[in-house]
């Protein structure tokens, strides 16, 4: 007896909230606002990008952030292809995506501001007619090096077998496609070759190489020319430039035996349940000033012709490396997906670091 | 006797859920993964194959696993060099001290392993406060290289694990007490003789179970190789790592996590039989 009132008023406070969901849900309905979830490399977005997408578009986006490509396509993996309506991803993971069957195909009527892209980022192997992916960044692979300490490279060789005083002084790329890259430029090999004789002999001087090594560094090369632990090293040309801009006495070349030209793009998942809105986000980041802060903000160089345009004459005196022409950019080779290779690959990668 | 019976599978099931959620199912995905082939493109095609343990076997993959276990060969030896004396000090300080001592030693677990692992990086690069140190006690000309070499490895370990040396030798050593060691002063034992007849025989179990504590996670520990090793050598982490990751080959880096579990099991049952045997003749010993 002494719990029925008790038990009454929980009833009657059910009654009430679930009449109040009801409501709440009947009158949200109609203006249900479209939520993206969008991932990015971290630091990769200019701070402005999403909050001005989000003003003109009333879509709203929640950004999450990957470290690297593999970490987004694990995270893909776990999840069969969803969890996200964009990602962010290099040219062969978006060959990766689409040949999973997990990347939309893009519908060009929505993304009107394609036509800001220089011609040649439209044709590029992974993904030729932007068909699945969009070109957000996109740039090259060379050397960075401190000038006050080290004469200037030319070739690859400069990094593969370096003059005496720059040994312990040097690191290289540690992911796959970039550690092997050297190796196969100076021996005249596609970077995407799957030839097992190509992999031995590259993986033969990247064994030599690897005496000569500080360490095979990624993500903070960069800093350790700035502190001097290192004198030369291997780089891509955006992040070189967060060196230059701490010491203006870092530089970056590519050697002449040529490099290549690596792409980052957007990619929509197939899954995507607002891909209305995805293409909006594509088409909004395509504008000319959209691709002027990523280059201002980001310092990496974009395939839109336009933006770059606009972008700043001093901003390319001091970061020399946002002024390599796309035409010379696009007689590069760009990486592709290496498919059946890729355990190949791995196992050369293992024996060169192992 | 029902109701108790029910009771305590309540009282147990939040565990057994949290043991079955969080390590039989997971584990039981990687093991059957490791029998699937790796697609074309990433991914996993459901065929039955044995492949992947037969690659396991390549030299490669073997000498990856010597160096390993020879990382974390030399981590348990240096943790248990240093653990044991330190445990030994703790065990012998006045109650009071050694919850503050305990503390301690527990302390660095507060702090993220990435941070502790940069902060190594910090001291041990060639300009860093080491090498400045050596140079200006002029035991140095210009800088000695400690930083991406097997020793920082090394260092990086044991300075992760030591904890887990010290803490099971020091329960040993508490559960001991000082009378047995006592009696063996009176009797003559010199210091030397008390650790080697008393202290360490009867604190076996404590010993085997550090080492076994230090051991089973720096072989398998992969953000300490990659930082402080600078990714010049692979240990057995960070291959199954960069399968899953850069290669994409699931199926492979579920077989080669499924090695190392079967071999980590092996030396964990041997520790636990050990530990058995041990407690039964200090049973036969006390009733001696």
């Amino acid at each position: 007896m002494r719990h029925r009132p008790a038990r009454v008023a929980i009833l009657a406070a059910l009654a009430v909230l679930v009449v109040a969901i009801a409501a709440s849900a009947a009158t949200a309905r109609p203006e249900q606002s479209v939520t993206l979830t969008i991932s990015n490399w971290d630091a990769y977005t200019p701070e402005d990008l999403i909050p001005r997408f989000e003003k003109a578009t009333g879509i709203k986006v929640k950004l999450a952030k990957h470290t690297t490509n593999e970490d987004i396509m694990g995270k893909l993996e776990a999840q069969n292809g969803g969890g996200y309506d964009i990602v962010f991803v290099s040219g062969p993971f978006a060959e990766a995506l689409r040949k999973r069957g997990w990347a939309a195909r893009l519908d060009h009527k929505k993304i009107p501001n394609l036509k800001n892209l220089y011609p040649g980022a439209s044709k590029l192997a992974y993904d030729r007619g932007n068909r699945y992916s969009v070109p957000y960044t996109w740039g090259t692979t060379g050397l960075c090096w401190r000038s006050d300490l080290t004469r200037q490279p030319k070739s690859w060789w400069d990094l593969l077998r370096p003059a005496p005083a720059l040994r312990g002084k040097i690191t290289m790329l540690a992911t796959d496609r970039w550690l092997m890259l050297p190796a196969l430029k100076v021996l005249g090999y596609s970077i995407n070759t799957t030839n097992p004789a190509h992999l031995k002999r590259a993986a033969a001087l990247l064994e030599e190489a690897k005496k000569n090594l500080l360490a095979y560094d990624d993500t903070t090369f960069y800093s350790k020319l700035v502190s001097g632990e290192a004198h030369l090293v291997q780089a891509w040309d955006g992040w070189c430039n967060y060196g230059i801009a701490e010491n203006p006495k870092i530089k970056f070349v590519v050697p002449k035996e040529g490099s290549d030209v690596w792409v980052d793009t957007m990619v929509v998942l197939a899954k995507s349940k607002n891909l209305d809105a995805a293409h909006k986000f594509l088409n909004f980041v395509l504008r000319p000033d959209s691709g002027k802060s990523v280059t201002e903000l980001v310092l990496y160089k974009t395939p839109n012709e336009v933006a770059m345009r606009s972008v700043k004459k001093a901003l390319a005196k001091q970061f020399p490396n946002l002024a390599i022409p796309p035409k010379k950019l696009l007689t590069y080779e760009t990486e592709r997906d290496l498919g059946k290779a890729q355990p190949l690959w791995s196992r050369t990668v293992s024996e060169i670091v192992g | 006797m029902r109701r108790g019976r029910v009771g305590s599978a309540a009282l147990v099931s939040p565990a057994l859920l949290w043991w079955a959620g969080l390590l039989v199912l997971p584990v039981g995905l990687v093991l059957a993964y490791s029998f699937f082939e790796r697609g074309v493109y990433g991914g996993v095609v459901y065929d039955w194959t044995l492949d992947n343990y037969r690659r396991a076997w390549d030299p490669l993959y073997l000498g990856v696993l010597g160096f390993s276990v020879r990382v974390a060969l030399e981590s348990t030896v240096v943790s248990l060099l240093i653990g044991f004396p330190v445990a030994l000090f703790i065990a012998t300080r006045p109650a009071r001290w050694r919850t503050v001592l305990l503390v301690l030693v527990i302390l660095p677990f507060w702090t993220s392993l990435l941070i502790r692992t940069y902060a190594w990086i910090v001291i041990l690069n060639d300009e860093g406060i080491a090498n400045r140190a050596l140079r200006e006690l002029g035991l140095v000309e210009g800088s000695v290289r400690l930083l991406y070499n097997e020793f920082a490895i090394v260092v990086g370990m044991v300075s992760t694990y030591l904890p887990l040396m010290i803490l099971p030798i020091y329960a040993a050593l508490e559960r001991l007490g000082p009378e047995l060691v006592e009696a063996a002063a009176d009797l003559g034992a010199n210091a030397w003789k008390r650790l080697w007849t008393v202290l360490v025989p009867l604190t076996l179990p404590g010993i085997a179970a550090g080492c076994i504590f230090v051991f089973v996670p720096s072989l398998g520990n992969f953000i300490i190789p990659d930082l402080l090793g600078g990714g010049r050598r692979q240990m057995v982490g960070t291959l199954v790592q960069s399968q899953f990751l850069e290669a994409r080959d699931w199926p492979f880096g579920a077989t080669l996590a499924v090695s190392l579990i079967a071999m980590l099991l092996a030396l964990v049952l041997m520790q636990a039989w050990l530990g058995k045997r041990s407690s039964r003749e200090e049973a036969v010993t006390r009733a001696v």
